[in-house]
């Protein structure tokens, strides 16, 4: 089937059920999205289908049929994203990093459709694990980038 | 891991010709005089000296370590791996500093295996919060020695005497000509120069790097999905491959009713039976595992001799059980003046027992690994991993060759925690190995998380029993504790007969506060189950149950707990000091319970922890809520003696309190039919973004010996929580975690 990537379609051959994450780990080999549990409930895997973060890890491939996935790749080329980077950054919010990905599009996400979200629009939307405890960080960060919006 | 170094690694598994004898290093460094520091090989005479001269003594070899390109970057082949803790960036401070370069110039990698690399008491480990302070002096010489081999270059080059050139980052200068020379340009000929013995210091009043909250060398790329981990690694040709074990420990594969219907699944290569396991090789990983799992599997029971097997009936409730019930007196740990005499003479008694659960690692990078055997006989893996050496070790053992014909490679670390030492059992790299043998090809072998969860080497579950005697003063005259259990440096590299394990004891033994009649032992008792270091060790549990019955003794002498520690610290300068100021820290010390303004009511705790070299006072601030425990803020005061990189530590120390709450509020492993129940997060609940509280860190530097940061803020967590719930409740807790007691309203 037809898979749209970060504005780019691919053809891609897989089992119609095929988690959305291994077919952008495996097949498209873009391995910024990560695998963390399997099961939704780390949310390392997020990424944007159509706008709407997604833990890509329980989402079928052919749910995406005709939908734009953005992953973190492409996460610089939209101006959200880009100060959601750049506030990560400033904010040092990284520690091993491997959920930074999925705080980043989950992030871009919030702010995409709630541009000055309050503190409870960010806890309502910031639900990814982090077990180094990057949590004062990344809200931290995504105030920061809201602010800069 | 304190105190222990020596038992961390057993002499056996040491390279026969490694010195461990860092004293050694200058009489080496001028046998060893020509080095190269830049991208040239050495020379051929270089060479043939370097192969003739005596094993290297760690940290001499400045080609070992430090590669200036053309472009000015440096390249450090850093000893240590990078997980999180900031460990590349506060080598590239330290190198940086005597080097004279930015470290925002350096390009950090892990080193492979090598003698060169031993710095950690002659071993090579990450972890036990070591790396910085075990390795400082010799990284700082390093950059040093390098700089004042440029110097000698540009001298040459530019036909001036040495002492009449400086440097500035990256480059040397020439400052009565105003000539200058970039260190890319001179690296070539600094290269061809000997390694001087030392070189002078930078004076710590004038650093630049050293001390400041100097930027993270990984943010962007981690902010941006461009850093990689093993699981993101390919190899050419590679196949993929995924594992179904044994659920109970030591069971082995035997029929497999659907073996055929499975290799027809889409993209199946192969099926493998390995020791407790099955395996399918693919051409995807999702493929592999969802023919893995599709497999019907009888598992047999433990062969006879077989290591390493949970009984049928083990559960984690009849382990407590056993704990609870083992005999003392045990091993002595610390030993001060006559607690048992105290004891009877004392004007009040009080007795509890406390205990904690098994624990998983929950980084959040599944293990992996990819193996390619060479056409040569080589055989090359990636895997996480915290210590090379001992890795290349055991996988040239289990493949059946010489240590050097394993290359280690040691990617970023998707968090660790203690998870990536080796344990029985608990990494793939064995399977991985034997799989790519089998098919001929490479092969990346993951663990799903439910496999993960299932062979994790857990921190073990403890209990330990005190007794106290309060004096008619109403202060401690005596306490006695048995700590029952095993921990990893027992497991994995013994203990004397009749000595205790440190990993059991510490955070028990050597507290500092002044009560005169102390025995504290330990009572050795086997876990069936793999046990592993935890962050923060046998202190994650130890300071909780120590400073939570310091409460019990507080009150029980009619004391405030906070003024007790304050007094029993009175002979203790740097613990007093660092008590203040977490007091001070937190607004001043008030244990409540108290209304906040927001209408809950409140209450705070405090604990005190000597974890790693360092010293760390910890107070919490709860409430409660539908029943649940809500903390809103942890203060945090730590003294690392002397530091590298204060963001680095105030990120460590939020980091350390998230772990530790997450332990208090909500971790525990458990098992039943001799398997852990838990195969998920949904399963295993760990901190959530929502439940994280304020953090405030106060980093205090006393001057004295510098101590390790990864781990130390994470003993004072538990128990500042516990004590602010028994403030507010009147509820003593002593088992964790909190998410098993029931509180009604306060």
């Amino acid at each position: 089937m037809d898979l749209t990537i970060n504005g780019v379609t691919h053809s891609v051959e897989a089992e119609a059920d095929t988690p959305l994450l291994w077919v952008i780990r495996d097949l498209l080999g873009m391995t910024g999205t990560k695998y963390g549990c399997g099961v939704a409930q780390c949310g390392a895997c997020t990424v944007l289908v159509d706008g709407q973060a997604t833990r890509s890890c329980v989402t079928p491939l052919e749910s995406v049929a005709g939908q734009s996935v953005t992953t973190i790749e492409a996460i610089e080329q939209d101006p959200v994203g880009r100060r959601v980077v750049e506030a990560w950054v400033t904010g040092q919010v990284a520690q091993c990093g491997y959920c930074q990905s999925g705080q980043v599009m989950a992030a871009t996400a919030l702010l995409q459709q709630t541009p000055q979200p309050s503190d409870e629009d960010i806890a309502a939307a910031m639900t990814n694990l982090c077990r180094c405890g990057t949590y004062n960080a990344i809200a931290a960060a995504v105030r920061q980038a809201a602010a800069q919006g | 891991m304190d105190g222990y170094t020596q038992a961390f690694f057993p002499a056996a598994e040491l390279p026969q010709d490694q010195p461990v004898n860092l004293s050694r290093r200058g009489m080496l460094g001028a046998a060893l005089g020509a080095l190269v520091l830049g991208v040239a090989l050495p020379s051929r005479a270089a060479r043939a000296q370097q192969a003739a001269a005596p094993a290297a003594t760690p940290g001499s070899r400045v080609l070992a370590f430090l590669e200036i390109r053309a472009d000015g970057s440096v390249l450090l082949k850093s000893p240590f791996i990078e997980g999180g803790q900031g460990i590349d960036t506060a080598m590239a401070q330290i190198v940086g500093e005597e080097l004279d370069a930015d470290p925002a110039r350096f390009v950090v990698e892990c080193a492979p295996p090598g003698p060169d690399y031993a710095l950690v008491n002659g071993m090579r480990i990450t972890g036990g919060s070591f790396s910085t302070r075990s390795s400082y002096p010799v990284m700082r010489q390093l950059g040093a020695k390098a700089r004042h081999m440029l110097i000698q270059a540009a001298a040459t080059r530019l036909g001036v005497p040495a002492e009449s050139l400086a440097t500035e980052p990256g480059r040397v200068i020439h400052a009565a000509s105003g000539r200058t020379l970039d260190y890319g340009a001179l690296a070539a000929e600094a290269a061809a120069l000997p390694v001087p013995d030392s070189a002078p210091l930078r004076a710590e009043k004038d650093f630049r790097y050293i001390g400041k909250p100097v930027a993270r060398l990984d943010v962007r790329a981690k902010s941006t999905g461009k850093a990689t981990y093993t699981i993101d690694l390919t190899a050419e040709g590679m196949l993929q491959a995924a594992v179904q074990h044994a659920p109970r420990l030591g069971c082995e594969p035997g029929a497999i009713a659907n073996e055929t219907a499975v290799r027809d699944m889409p993209g199946v290569h192969s099926i493998h039976r390995l020791p407790g396991a099955v395996a399918v090789v693919a051409d995807r990983w999702w493929r592999a595992r969802r023919a893995v799992e599709a497999l019907e599997v009888t598992w047999n029971g433990p062969a006879a001799d077989a290591r390493n097997v949970l009984a049928a009936d083990f559960s984690s409730q009849g382990m407590r059980a056993a704990l609870a019930a083992a005999p003392g007196p045990g091993n002595a740990a610390e030993t001060e003046g006559d607690a048992a005499a105290a004891l009877r003479s004392a004007a009040r008694t009080i007795e509890a027992t406390y205990d904690a659960p098994y624990l998983a690692h929950g980084q959040l990078e599944p293990p992996s690994t990819i193996a390619r055997w060479n056409a040569d006989g080589t055989l090359d893996l990636w895997l996480p991993n915290q210590a090379p050496e001992m890795y290349q070790s055991v996988a040239a053992k289990l493949a059946g060759l010489a240590p050097e014909q394993v290359r280690i490679h040691s990617p970023l670390l998707g968090g660790f925690f203690g998870r990536h030492f080796l344990y029985d059992a608990a990494s793939p790299f064995p399977q991985a190995i034997q799989l790519a043998k089998a098919v001929g090809r490479p092969v990346k072998l993951i663990w799903s998380r439910e496999e993960e969860f299932l062979r994790d080497g857990f921190r073990p579950m403890g209990l330990a029993r005190f007794r106290a005697g309060i004096g008619a003063d109403g202060l401690p005259i005596a306490l006695d504790v048995e700590a029952m259990g095993e921990g990893p440096a027992g497991r994995y590299f013994g203990t004397q007969p009749g000595a205790a394990d440190p990993t059991v004891v510490e955070g028990i033994s050597g507290k500092p506060y002044a009560i005169p009649n102390r025995r504290v032992a330990h009572v050795p008792v086997k876990h069936p189950a793999v046990i592993g270091f935890w962050r923060s060790v046998g202190h994650s549990m130890n300071d909780y149950f120590y400073e939570t019955f310091f409460d019990e003794m507080a009150e029980a002498g009619g004391q405030d707990p906070y003024a007790l520690r304050l007094r029993l610290l009175a002979e203790k300068p740097r613990h007093k000091a660092l008590l203040e100021a977490v007091g001070e820290l937190s607004g001043g010390w008030k244990r409540g319970p108290y209304d906040a303004a927001d209408g809950t009511r409140r209450a705070r705790g405090v604990a005190m922890a000597s974890p790693f070299g360092s010293e760390v006072a910890t107070i919490a601030e709860v409430s409660l809520k539908d029943g649940e425990v809500v903390v809103h803020d942890v203060w945090v005061a730590i003294d690392p003696g002397s530091i590298v990189n204060p963001a680095i530590i105030a990120a460590q120390v939020n980091s350390a309190v998230a772990l530790g709450l997450s332990s208090a509020l909500l971790e525990e492993v458990v098992y039943e039919g001799g398997v852990p129940q838990a195969r998920n997060f949904d399963g295993y609940p760990i901190l959530p973004p929502g439940r994280m509280p304020r953090v405030h860190v106060r980093i205090v530097e006393s001057g004295a010996p510098m101590g390790g940061v990864g781990e130390p803020g994470l003993p004072g967590v538990p128990p500042a929580v516990v004590n602010a719930v028994a403030a507010l409740t009147g509820q003593r807790i002593r088992s964790l975690p909190l998410s098993k007691a029931r509180f009604g309203a306060v």
